[in-house]
């Protein structure tokens, strides 16, 4: 139990965990350990070099007593690293109002975290032999909020570092704590294998806030979690798949368009099914497609948000000439440029590692 | 063969407040409308035996009869496909009854649509799954094509395209919907009608739909309770009767994604319901003073006028223009304010204004109202009923 974790037990856990992001919220600013060294020149070559920033007013005293500054001084992008706990935290540590907050994220399954935004504002160049010491303020708590990723709250927080009772950097950092969708309750369709390189997300393991920014030593990015996390995370919208449908998805993965035929009477059907309502027959095959078709009807998707996509988006009902209509995205154009009767050809998009999806993209006529 | 038609009668109808947030168990708002329909009626717990409600709803009809005090039932059923199964219900009490397997039937609706499940919200997990619903689900969800605005939007496009019809048509039954409840007080929109203008300076959902195109989401309960005709004329309330009852689903049906007909205008399973209605009553669309048609969106009012047959293919435009289904106009079509305007309770808040226009007791009455048609969910397998005076 950690202190004020107590006050409202009851409750759902959205009620509960606002309640303690309203008292973390009203804690304000809780001053963290200051660094464990100095700032140091030592420090400042490792860091430089690793980056390849070659600015001799962060290393060579003698430029450094020419330049603007006078002195050496630190990168500002460096900041975090100063106060940074190290891997294994051996020093002595004081917990931050945002710590209990992740914590109950992570006990009620929210274990995923992926940084969303990380800005940091530099008030001035930090000096050889200052020691920084870094103040966090819980900034706010917003959710649950469906990501493509899964169901989440975004945990904001500020950091300020001080030298002295001068700040000399201020930082806004976010994160998306998330429980992972569970694997087993969507099954991977069988057939999607394809070849390409996986694409790690920027995720990180479940961390405390100086975790965080003790992976990350490099000079700080902002990544928005939804415009580039998301087409690299697993797709949400994944087909069902069974023995009646798989030889579809099959064919998709290897770039083919798949329309079931009955071995019976030769009936095209779209979408399949284990008999034919012709004749009976459960013999079947398929034909690949030609890849065209026509818009015959389609919409436009503004809102709500759909997990995975990024709206305005557009989703078609495709006639083929092969007699069958087959519904998928029109892609490579503006939605405004889709109409009725519009001449497409069939692609394949890989949505991640797992599942590839026909789209269809205009062509002429 | 026994029949149902005039012999069964709606006694009595029931319903809680309809809100954003109910503030109670969805069970509750199901027991409390149940108990209200049965004060309605003139009845006591004891005296229903039967029970039906939707596949969809999340309370159990032995959980109802647990909370309002019926003892035992001899009858429950449950009706599928979300929306389309409102007339349903009445139509599973009307043939319990009919033909004795119960006395006294209550069809109930109860959901915290707004403040719990939303249906417009995407949900990844309904093409998850491979039941046949789920590997239907499969060939639209990977595309985004996940909720019902969507589904219908699909319709829509297509409609627009083969009859010339504009947006402006569909905001034409929006206004009406609003204006209608405008003079409601039991509706969500009371007191608050739009213009044809708001309807187009609306929002984008799923183009070519705007906001105002898309009904409402409500937290409530409505009951109705169903028995005989000749029992119910020893009641508190006129019966009303039920003169026809069907259900429809068509040829190449799907949930809501039926785009692999040869046509996308229409609505053959509101056909195949609007077939069985006139055949069972022996009446025809002019004997239909007003009109409870489902309009969780409003492209589909359209084809619903046309596929019942009160206008031609493509005519259903100009049948809406000019109030042509507002209150004053030639059909008076939701007088409650549908779902657009009063609350989205399933379709059956619909079935209850048709029992008080027969009864005469609307706030926004129809005058000389004899039979009402009123249907349920469209672009789903669907249910209607005509509902009839003395």
């Amino acid at each position: 139990m950690t202190a004020g974790t107590g006050a409202a037990e009851g409750g759902t856990f959205h009620e509960r965990l606002t309640a303690l992001a309203e008292r973390r919220i009203e804690m304000g600013e809780v001053r963290g350990v200051a660094a464990a060294d100095p700032v140091n020149l030592p420090m400042i070559r490792h860091w430089t070099d690793a980056i390849g920033d070659a600015n001799p007013l962060y290393t060579d005293p003698e430029a450094a007593e020419g330049g603007v500054h006078g002195e050496i001084v630190a990168p500002p992008a460096m900041i975090q690293v100063w106060s940074m706990p190290g891997v294994r935290r051996s020093g002595r540590q004081v917990s931050t109002p945002v710590d209990d907050v992740l914590r109950m994220l992570d006990e009620n399954g929210h274990t995923g975290v992926v940084a969303t935004n990380c800005e940091q504002t530099y008030h001035r160049y930090v000096r050889l032999g200052e020691r920084p010491v870094p103040a966090t303020r819980f900034a706010g708590l917003s959710g649950p909020k469906r990501t493509a990723l899964g169901e989440g709250y975004f945990v904001t927080w500020n950091v300020t570092w001080y030298a002295g009772d001068e700040p000399v950097a201020t930082m806004l950092f976010r994160v998306l704590k998330f429980r992972p969708r569970e694997r087993e309750e969507v099954p991977p369709p069988k057939p999607a294998t394809i070849n390409a390189a996986p694409r790690a997300p920027y995720l990180l393991r479940p961390a405390t806030p100086m975790d965080d920014a003790a992976r990350t030593p490099d000079p700080p990015k902002t990544v928005t979690a939804m415009d580039d996390a998301a087409p690299r995370a697993p797709y949400p919208l994944r087909p069902a798949v069974n023995r009646d449908t798989e030889f579809f998805w099959e064919g998709v993965a290897k770039g083919e368009l798949r329309i079931q035929k009955c071995a019976g009477c030769g009936e095209l059907r779209h979408p399949p099914g284990p008999v034919c309502p012709s004749c009976r027959s459960a013999d079947r095959t398929y034909v690949v497609a030609g890849g065209e078709g026509e818009v015959y009807s389609y919409v436009v998707h503004h809102h709500p948000p759909v997990p995975g996509r990024e709206t305005p988006f557009v989703v078609a009902v495709v006639e083929l000439p092969e007699g069958v209509r087959m519904v998928g995205n029109v892609t490579e154009c503006a939605s405004s440029e889709v109409g009725i009767g519009m001449p497409v050809r069939v692609t394949y998009r890989q949505m991640d590692d797992e599942l590839t999806l026909p789209m269809w993209i205009p062509r002429e006529a | 063969m026994v029949s149902f038609s005039g012999s069964t009668a709606v006694a009595g109808i029931g319903a809680t407040e309809f809100s954003k947030q109910s503030g109670r168990s969805e069970l509750q708002l199901a027991a409390e409308a149940v108990s209200a329909a049965l004060d309605d009626a003139g009845l006591t717990p004891s005296d229903v035996d039967g029970l039906v409600t939707y596949t969809q709803d999340a309370n159990d009809e032995i959980a109802v009869a647990r909370e309002v005090g019926i003892g035992d039932l001899s009858f429950f059923s449950r009706v599928h496909y979300g929306g389309g199964a409102a007339c349903g219900t009445v139509l599973h009490a009307a043939m319990a009854v009919a033909t004795g397997v119960a006395e006294t039937v209550v069809c109930y609706r109860a959901f915290n649509e707004r403040s719990g499940r939303r249906f417009g919200q995407p949900d990844a997990r309904i093409g998850g799954e491979p039941s046949s619903q789920g590997l239907e689900m499969s060939w639209h969800v990977p595309y985004g094509l996940m909720t019902p605005a969507a589904w219908v939007a699909m319709f829509a496009q297509r409609y627009m395209h083969a009859y010339g019809v504009t947006s402006e048509d569909f905001g034409r039954v929006a206004v009406a919907m609003r204006r209608h409840a405008s003079t409601n007080p039991a509706a969500w929109f009371y007191q608050r009608p739009i213009t044809l203008e708001e309807h187009q300076a609306s929002r984008w959902i799923v183009e070519p739909l705007h906001l105002l195109d898309c009904c409402q989401e409500s937290d409530g309960a409505v009951a109705l309770v169903v028995t005989s005709a000749e029992r119910a004329r020893d009641l508190r309330r006129s019966p009303v009767l039920i003169t026809g009852a069907a259900q429809g689903a068509g040829a190449g049906q799907m949930m809501m994604t039926s785009y692999y007909r040869d046509d996308m205008t229409g609505l053959p399973e509101m056909g195949v319901v609007g077939g069985r209605l006139w055949e069972q009553s022996g009446l025809g669309p002019s004997d239909v003073q007003t009109a409870i048609l489902y309009d969780h969106f409003t492209p589909f009012v359209l084809t619903q006028l046309e596929e019942l047959g009160f206008c031609g293919r493509g005519e259903a435009r100009d049948f809406v223009a000019g109030g042509g289904i507002e209150i004053d106009g030639h059909l008076p079509v939701n007088p409650h304010g549908g779902q657009l305007g009063e609350a989205y309770i399933h379709g059956m808040n619909g079935i209850a204004e048709a029992v008080r226009q027969i009864r005469g007791t609307s706030v926004n009455q129809v005058s000389g109202v004899h039979n009402v048609l009123v249907t349920a969910g469209t672009g789903v397998p669907t249910s209607g009923l005509i509902l009839s005076a003395e």
